[in-house]
């Protein structure tokens, strides 16, 4: 975590639709220059957040603030939004314009020097690989298209902060695989990046820290790292005596997976401990592999585990 | 001022979807009937004879008034089905969000969708108005008693049949908006006829009615102040002597437009606006 102040910051910021709660009480803080993940199930209230965050809604109760700008003061949080970069989920522009018209309407909006505007756009059409068809119709535009222009209006002037509603949702491996790059070069850049996701992989990818989003709220936060954290091992050995087993069922729980033995819930300190014990009982061992929960993994555990 | 680019889009839209030249095309063809008609007037014969230069004047006044509530008719017709889906059109596809996240308010938004609405209506009833004046002063040198303020009058009925289909959009599907707005319109011609009936029959309750639909919508108050513009002199004395039947007459006007009513609908304008932005400001995208 940088010492930055925090690109975004939320205390109980909620929003309800009559009965509906949309979003419960989100209270996060994404520090400047992170690239920062929002992953939940359809529904959970992330495009919501993302709504409030951009003005597009008013909170029903809590408050924000996007780059030093609260969400209430709205002339304030007008200034700010011209240093931020939004691809919405669904979306189309305007089909009778070019992709060099839309993006000039966008340097207009933000209020962008004229004198930046051509090599801006320029930028923006290299970045995201439609500098060939700028100035077609967007109406001829395939869906993966229409994404990457998306994304390429979210670039424009060099914002601080950038939010990507399920960016890839249109893309190919190949327009996945650009929008990762794209991504982790807004990164070098100091951009701060809000995506939001429920493409696991990618998160996992280029997130330094994701929240996890259920019913409106966040279940939890942290690096990758504290997320993932490595609590099992795998073990390949051979010739472990009968009744064997028993004692090693100290180190945490056991399963058995073929010809690996999964140890749960074992302190990384104690694992060379545990490739004594098994040697003790007569085990050969041929590989020992700490094991990483898969961000998939701890989401549905994180989305299963009841809660109050 | 980040509404004019809203504007400016409005406008390039109509140009890019081809809207401007299908009008343009349209008017031509409409002028040059209109205008072998208007040449035909002067050999209309009476008992052999070749009418008046006075009854040429009355009958080309008429023409003119009827094809020119077309033109109004038109106008109205296209202000309401490109306003209404103007606001409704970009939430549905998602380029609402695009635009309002940029730093951009609702006001400024919604006046610039109005701005570039309303140089669409000024564009298109300034320009077939003109066109249409100067091929009928040209072919028989008719020229009404006051066509700038005929042209400001079909302007304001277009500009207020506008506004309030854009602030139905604000709310309402393309479709929904337009239907209703259409609807309305045609109230209020209705309750233009039924107070000029009311008039005629000076019965106090039916001519409330017809006042309160000019009020409700003033696009039928409108029009009357732009036929009377178009009528000549001979023309009003003529219809004072027939009563006040000739109230209920949709293509006559018995005295100018009062500038109460010009006020009003201004601030009427100024209102709906008003409302359309209060309106749009409370709607999530």
């Amino acid at each position: 975590m940088s010492d930055a102040a925090p690109a975004i910051r939320t205390e109980e910021l909620a929003k309800r639709y009559g009965k509906i709660t949309a979003l419960a009480g989100l209270t996060m803080s994404i520090p400047a220059g992170d690239v920062f993940g929002f992953l939940g199930p359809n529904g959970a209230g992330k495009t919501t957040a993302v709504k409030l965050l951009l003005g597009l809604a008013k909170p029903t109760s809590g408050e924000g603030w996007v780059l030093g700008a609260p969400l209430s003061d709205r002339a304030a949080h007008r200034r700010a939004r011209a240093d931020v970069g939004y691809l919405p989920e669904l979306f189309r522009y305007q089909p009778w314009l070019s992709a060099r018209e839309v993006l000039r309407v966008h340097c207009e909006l933000i209020g962008l020097d004229r004198a930046r505007w051509d090599a801006e756009i320029k930028d923006a059409l290299g970045i995201v690989g439609l500098a060939e068809r700028a100035d077609d119709r967007v109406g001829g535009y395939s869906k993966g298209m229409q994404q990457r222009l998306g994304l390429g209006v979210a670039l424009l002037g060099r914002p601080a902060l950038v939010l990507l509603d399920e960016p890839t949702s249109a893309l190919d491996p190949v327009g996945r695989h650009d929008v990762r790059e794209v991504i982790r070069a807004l990164k070098a850049r100091g951009t701060t990046v809000f995506l939001n996701s429920h493409l696991l992989t990618e998160v996992e990818q280029v997130c330094d820290r994701v929240a996890i989003v259920d019913k409106g709220r966040v279940i939890q936060v942290g690096t990758l790292d504290e997320l993932l954290r490595a609590d099992a091992v795998r073990v390949r050995a051979t010739g472990i005596a009968n009744g064997g087993y028993d004692g090693l069922r100290s180190f945490g729980e056991l399963q058995h997976e073929g010809e690996w033995l999964v140890i749960r819930g074992i302190a990384q300190d104690r694992v060379p401990d545990l490739v004594r014990a098994i040697v003790e009982r007569g085990g050969r061992v041929y590989a020992v592999e700490p094991r990483h929960e898969s961000l998939e993994d701890r989401f549905l555990s994180l989305l299963e585990k009841p809660r109050p | 001022m980040r509404g004019l680019v809203i504007a400016r889009l409005v406008i390039r839209e109509a140009a890019r979807r081809r809207l401007l030249l299908a009008l343009l095309i349209l008017t031509l063809i409409v002028v040059t009937l209109t205008g072998w008609g208007f040449s035909r007037i002067p050999t209309i014969t009476q008992r052999g004879a070749p009418l008046p230069d006075v009854q040429i004047k009355v009958i080309a006044s008429q023409f003119l008034i009827l094809t020119m509530f077309m033109f109004s008719f038109v106008l109205a017709m296209a202000a309401v089905f490109v306003a209404a889906p103007q606001i409704s059109g970009d939430v549905e596809s998602g380029t609402a969000l695009a635009i309002l996240s940029r730093p951009i308010g609702r006001a400024e938004y919604v006046t610039g969708k109005w701005a570039g609405l309303a140089a669409l209506v000024a564009i298109y009833a300034g320009g077939a108005a003109a066109i249409e004046l100067g091929v009928v002063n040209a072919v028989i040198g008719y020229v009404p008693p006051e066509p700038l303020a005929f042209i400001a009058f079909v302007i304001a009925e277009g500009l207020v049949i506008m506004t309030l289909a854009l602030l139905l959009s604000t709310r309402l599907s393309g479709m929904v908006g337009g239907v209703i707005a259409l609807v309305l319109f045609g109230i209020a011609w209705i309750g233009g006829i039924v107070g000029g009936i009311g008039a005629a029959f000076d019965n106090a309750g039916i001519t409330h009615v017809g006042t309160a639909t000019k009020l409700i919508l003033p696009t039928d108050g409108l029009w009357r102040g732009a036929v009377y513009a178009l009528e000549p002199q001979s023309f009003i004395a003529a219809g004072s002597q027939a009563g006040p039947a000739s109230a209920a007459n949709p293509f006559y006007a018995s005295s100018a437009a009062p500038l109460s009513f010009e006020l009003y609908v201004a601030g009427w304008v100024a209102l709906v606006f008003g409302l359309a932005v209060l309106s749009f400001r409370a709607r999530e995208p």
